[in-house]
């Protein structure tokens, strides 16, 4: 009773003296003195940037192209949600992409960027990206920034983990967030985590060629959870560092059930380990269910195959694939640098960075120095394992990339800052706020054996006053710093689309000699394609009616359909005939229950439309196309499900010669 | 570098009570003012604009200032702040608050602070008898609940709060981290 008035007085003086704090608090929003940064991060009118920033769009899905230094916004890729912009899981051609062992899912959650390299270096090639949700690795093209294939991920239950990769991209992992129970058991009490729940860790092979993606094999380890990860690189290629936390194996209020032991885990793999095992023949193949889209660029089309079986690894039966390393307080980031010697563990909930030695890992294994075993996985001694701790560097530690000089950059989400540290010595050597809470920082080539340091962002959590304010939700704010010189120094301050979750940086040289201009008719295999005017028809198929339909400046053939009967599927099949850089033609029907569809140069892509009423519809070109652009039309006319109106098409075929250029 | 003279107007928690003004002078490359600053009389206080609106806690939050802990304490969280009274203060040896709050004392003055602070909102009822609570500085303290009394480390809990970014527990002692060897 006591407490309880004492807490309503205390509630009280809260309340009256919040009125007061309000009336006095400072009125402008925070701000800097800029110096000379606008000039750092300006980009004149008609120049270029000199980095591609590949940025994940988090809860959208998507990935997002921006420019550095400038932050300006280039293009958003459609990845794993549909986007009706473009008509990305609405065609025809699209939907197979977004296929999965669950059906068609038109959403997911797109984390972490991963861009492709050889020895270690940015290739320019490929960027591969997570879903979190419904558990799939994309690729999207460098060439044509578009996504040309899909991998669901069996026996995963949120690949948060994911989408790191080897120095020469041989492997892409995918480490489950959610431990699940699989195979044969899957219905069972929550509360049997322990006994039923495991977690499962991908390897994906990328073809060297095309970059075609493969699960290789699966490695089942004990019900925990994945976090992040990176690859070894240099004297440490061949192993993989992961993350992981709740190894208390709590299912309920992670809140605090996770959080009970002083340490987790970083779990190191020697996945060349894991190969030789496979050589062997001590994988055995299981049965899953999982989609495997891979798009054609000539079909321009996607095609979904369901697989069946997938080849696993029991690495506590198999010796020596993997190690746990004790790490404090829910590690959360797990980075290696540049040289591959050592990997920084950042507890979450910690104020300190442990910092460890690749040759102490090989040291402690060869002389068994462990502390014991969880779940049959021998546990290293951490101090054994340990190059040193970065003491109270911040609070929160969460990610940390590097520049080709030493430095380490940590980001800290409950301080709100980045610092900066020698790799090396493990002293404290910068710090800038960020505004505010940051999640993921970008040093450009930060990830791999060669930095090309220059900048670091910050891509923040929280936004509140740093812009004009839209109302309860807001764009999320990343800042641009230059890291150039001894201290690092906000350039810039940008909104981002979607929540920028993650990002690499590349430069510009090296994507931009091979972005595709156009798509070349003459190599258009699409079914439906109608290479020219002359293609241009209609066809029905019981109650399919196909329009092989083509757009160029100023006219859509045909643009003049009748036939169609109450009950039937209209399909257009728009092929744009232009061959012309940036001339894309974009195709909308009165109704229509899906989105347009925006078609490149060469491409053919279908719009399916099913009309619910009797009628003349018109349909048009979406996207400004030309001076006559207003004029690309057409109509549709719809008759009742019994009519006897005959299947005709037209263009430019005047009937009625009192009206337009009949008159 | 360009330095810029900015007017600064500090206000000291108890607004009102007594404003001074003063010219301080600010490196052109050192951003000011986190999340502390984000004007904002809509949304539920924060864990330190409770304590700064409480009365019975101004030391606390002279420390926090001292420490350069506002900010942090200000962002997303999730918190759990066991956070001293003026009287839990006054507790303390003779001269131990005016030697922690000096500026070479900083570091210190941080470590007891962070050993008053959970990441993770710890409600009442998810309180159970004898848990242990890592705290931020690394050190771990020990809850109690007994009879519906809740103590840390011994000290009573004499009421709660509900932030925007977790929770207060208004103690009654300053929480001393135990000594490194």
């Amino acid at each position: 009773m006591k407490t309880k008035i004492h807490r309503l007085l205390t509630l009280l003086v809260i309340f009256t003296s919040a009125v007061v704090w309000q009336s006095c608090k400072p009125k402008a929003p925070a701000s800097v003195a800029m110096g000379d940064a606008a000039s750092k991060a300006f980009v004149p009118p008609g120049k270029y940037d000199e980095f591609y920033n590949v940025v994940s769009g988090g809860f959208n899905g998507q990935m997002s192209i921006y420019g550095l230094p400038s932050g300006r916004l280039f293009r958003i890729i459609p990845v794993f949600s549909q986007f009706p912009e473009s008509g990305w899981g609405y065609s025809e051609e699209t939907k197979p992409m977004l296929n999965t062992s669950h059906g068609f899912v038109p959403w997911d959650d797109l984390h972490h960027i991963a861009l492709s390299t050889t020895n270690g270096e940015h290739d320019g090639r490929w960027a591969f990206g997570n879903a979190n949700n419904t558990p799939r690795v994309a690729r999207v093209d460098m060439k044509t920034f578009k996504t040309v294939e899909i991998l669901e991920l069996p026996n995963s239950g949120g690949n948060h983990s994911s989408p790191f990769i080897t120095e020469n991209t041989e492997y892409v992992v995918a480490g489950t967030r959610f431990s699940v129970p699989v195979g044969d058991k899957t219905d069972v009490p929550i509360s049997s985590f322990k006994e039923n729940f495991k977690g499962y860790i991908s390897f994906i092979s990328v073809d060297p060629t095309d970059g075609k993606m493969k699960i290789a094999f699966q490695l089942k380890t004990p019900g925990v959870s994945f976090d992040l990860a990176r690859a070894g690189k240099g004297k440490s290629h061949g192993w993989f560092f992961f993350s992981t936390y709740n190894t208390e194996q709590a299912y309920t209020l992670l809140e605090v059930n996770a959080s009970q032991k002083d340490k987790d885990f970083i779990m190191a793999v020697n996945w060349k380990k894991a190969e030789e095992y496979i050589k062997a023949g001590k994988g055995t193949k299981s049965k899953a269910k999982y989609a495997h889209n891979v798009w054609d660029e000539h079909t321009h089309t996607g095609v979904s195959t369901i697989m069946d079986e997938v080849l696993q690894l029991d690495p506590a039966e198999l010796k020596d694939i993997i190690y746990f390393i004790p790490c404090p307080k829910s590690p959360h980031g797990c980075d290696t640098d540049p040289t591959g010697e050592y990997i920084v563990g950042s507890g979450k909930l910690a104020a300190l960075i442990p910092v460890f030695s690749f040759t102490k890992i090989q040291q402690a294994i060869a002389n068994k120095e462990f502390e014991g075993e969880f779940a049959g996985i021998p546990v290293i001694k951490y101090e054994a394992a340990l190059h040193g701790e970065v003491k109270k560097p911040g609070l929160g530690p969460l990610h940390t990339e590097f520049d080709a000089k030493g430095n380490a950059y940590t980001s800290f989400f409950v301080s709100s800052e980045i610092v900066k540290w020698n790799v090396q010595s493990l002293e404290v050597l910068d710090r800038v706020p960020t505004y505010y809470s940051i999640g993921h920082l970008s040093v450009p080539g930060g990830p791999t054996k060669k930095p090309h340091g220059k900048y670091v962002v910050a891509y923040n959590k929280i936004t509140k006053d740093r812009y004009l304010p839209t109302g309860p939700e807001l764009t999320q704010s990343a800042q641009l710093y230059d890291i150039s010189g001894d201290k690092m120094q906000l350039i810039l301050d940008f909104p981002t689309t979607g929540e920028p979750h993650y990002a690499e940086s590349i430069p510009a040289e090296l994507v931009m000699p091979n972005s595709v201009k156009i798509f070349k008719l003459e190599e258009n295999k699409h079914p439906y394609a109608a290479l020219g005017e002359g293609q241009a028809k209609v066809e029905r198929k019981g109650n399919q009616v196909h329009v092989y339909m083509t757009a160029i400046r100023s006219h859509l053939t045909p643009d003049n359909i009748e036939g169609v009967k109450l009950g039937d599927d209209v399909y257009f099949h728009v092929t744009n005939l232009e061959q012309d850089w940036d001339v894309p033609h974009g195709f909308a029907i009165k109704g229509a229950s899906t989105a347009e569809v925006l078609v490149m140069p060469g491409e053919t892509q279908t719009l399916k439309w099913k009309p619910l009423t009797t009628g003349v519809f018109p349909f048009y070109c979406t996207d400004f196309c030309s001076a006559l652009h207003q004029e690309m039309q057409g109509y549709v006319r719809v008759s009742p499900a019994g009519s006897n109106v005959p299947l005709k098409f037209s263009t430019g075929k005047i009937d009625d010669q009192s009206s337009g250029a009949g008159q | 570098m360009k330095k810029y003279l900015l007017i600064l107007a500090l206000f000291a928690w108890a607004c009102g009570q007594h404003t001074t003004t003063t010219e301080t002078a600010v490196d052109a490359n050192v951003p000011t003012g986190g999340q502390s600053n984000v004007e904002d009389s809509d949304s539920q206080p924060d864990v330190v604009k409770i304590a700064v609106n409480s009365a019975d806690h101004t030391t606390l939050v002279a420390a926090l200032k001292a420490a350069e802990y506002v900010d942090a304490l200000s962002n997303a969280g999730p918190f759990t702040v066991f956070a001293p009274t003026n009287a839990a203060f006054d507790k303390l040896p003779a001269g131990t608050l005016e030697t922690l709050t000096k500026p070479e004392n900083k570091e210190q003055l941080r470590t007891i602070l962070e050993y008053h602070v959970y990441v993770g909102v710890l409600t009442e009822t998810i309180i159970q008898d004898g848990m242990k609570l890592n705290q931020v500085s690394l050190d771990n303290v020990t809850l109690n609940k007994k009879d519906g009394k809740l103590t840390v480390n011994g000290a009573n809990v004499l009421g709660s709060a509900r932030g925007s970014n977790g929770i207060v527990y208004i103690i009654d002692a300053v929480l001393l981290p135990p000594a490194k060897n």
